[in-house]
């Protein structure tokens, strides 16, 4: 049953496995990753942090997830 | 604030910028910028390593609500991905204030001014401050402010190339024309390349290859700290007219 269920996303260039209707919010729990520090992109488009809860992830969805590093 | 450094209304106390790249890691980047008093450092827009979970993130070493963070596009050649990283880095936690970089040639990094002056105007139409990477061309650097830029960023000589300002009289027409602050980006290759901008009048100076590629960084990051003060100061002091000849400086009068 809950093979049915997982989907593959692509993550920040690589392949990963949700399980169907995760949303961003539950992504970021799975990944351990503090909403905070972060910024999302699906499918190109910024998602507002606001919307983490609503935005629910599609099968081959881009998603695209940032953070500060050293530069110049 | 006695002589503030002011940026889109904000004031600062340290006239220098410091870039958190090449260091060797956090702790590094961290006592580095520490010891060169800087209130601003430039930080890069990156994904996220999906597949080491364990590795350090800056902000654990370099406290946002104690520093300024200035988003940076390092690394864009397009304008359509310096607004991306821009557009990320405010979603991240509001950042308003950025630094736009859009670069034109892999090899030398120099800026490409027609995609830096079309992205500014968008930027600052989308509310931004941007402080504006650019050549230290008089006639581009006007149409960068006149674009709405806060601060303009003309470069001394290449990034990372070190080899200090390559233009003085440049560098001085552009502060003199201009009415937003003027801070040499890039180039500056040790202490004393930080003093001549200074002393040419220049409001603040950004440093990331100089003091990261020193053999000891941390002691570099502070000479550049007082570097920029003695060269503030100087600047401010008024220095002495050149003369052609000798002019004692004890008195010839009632010699012995």
């Amino acid at each position: 049953m809950n093979n049915l269920n997982v989907s593959k996303i692509q993550l920040n260039g690589h392949p990963y496995q949700i399980s169907g209707g995760i949303n961003l919010n539950e992504l970021l729990k799975n990944l351990k990753i503090q909403k905070s520090k972060v910024a999302i992109e699906v499918n190109g488009e910024i998602v507002e942090k606001n919307k983490y809860s609503s935005l629910v992830l599609n099968k081959d969805d881009k998603v695209e997830i940032v953070h500060f590093i050293g530069g110049g | 604030m006695e002589d503030a450094f002011t940026i889109a209304n904000k004031n600062f106390k340290s006239r220098l910028i410091v870039g958190t790249g090449k260091y060797k890691n956090f702790e590094q980047t961290a006592s580095a910028v520490k010891a060169s008093g800087a209130d601003i450092v430039t930080v890069a827009v990156r994904r996220v390593n999906i597949l080491d979970k364990k590795q350090p993130l800056l902000m654990d070493y370099l406290n946002p609500k104690s520093i300024t963070y200035l988003p940076n596009t390092a690394g864009c050649f397009t304008s359509a991905d310096a607004l991306r990283t821009l557009r990320l880095a405010r979603e991240m936690g509001g950042w308003r204030l950025v630094k736009l970089e859009v670069l034109g040639d892999k090899k030398t990094l120099y800026p490409d001014m027609i995609e830096t002056i079309k992205s500014t105007e968008i930027l600052v139409k989308e509310g931004f401050e941007v402080m504006v990477y650019c050549t230290d061309d008089p006639i581009l650097s006007k149409k960068v402010e006149d674009a709405g830029a806060c601060a303009i960023m003309p470069l001394g000589a290449p990034i990372g190339s070190g080899m200090g300002l390559q233009n003085k009289v440049n560098i001085e027409l552009i502060k003199e024309q201009s009415s937003v602050p003027v801070i040499v980006d890039a180039g500056v290759g040790t202490a004393s390349d930080a003093t001549i901008a200074m002393e040419l009048g220049c409001d603040g100076v950004l440093v990331n290859t100089a003091i990261a590629e020193a053999k000891d960084p941390i002691l570099m990051a502070e000479a550049m700290k007082y570097a920029v003060i003695a060269g503030r100061k100087s600047f401010k002091a008024e220095r002495m007219k050149k003369r052609k000849y000798g002019s004692s400086s004890s008195p010839l009068d009632h010699l012995i």
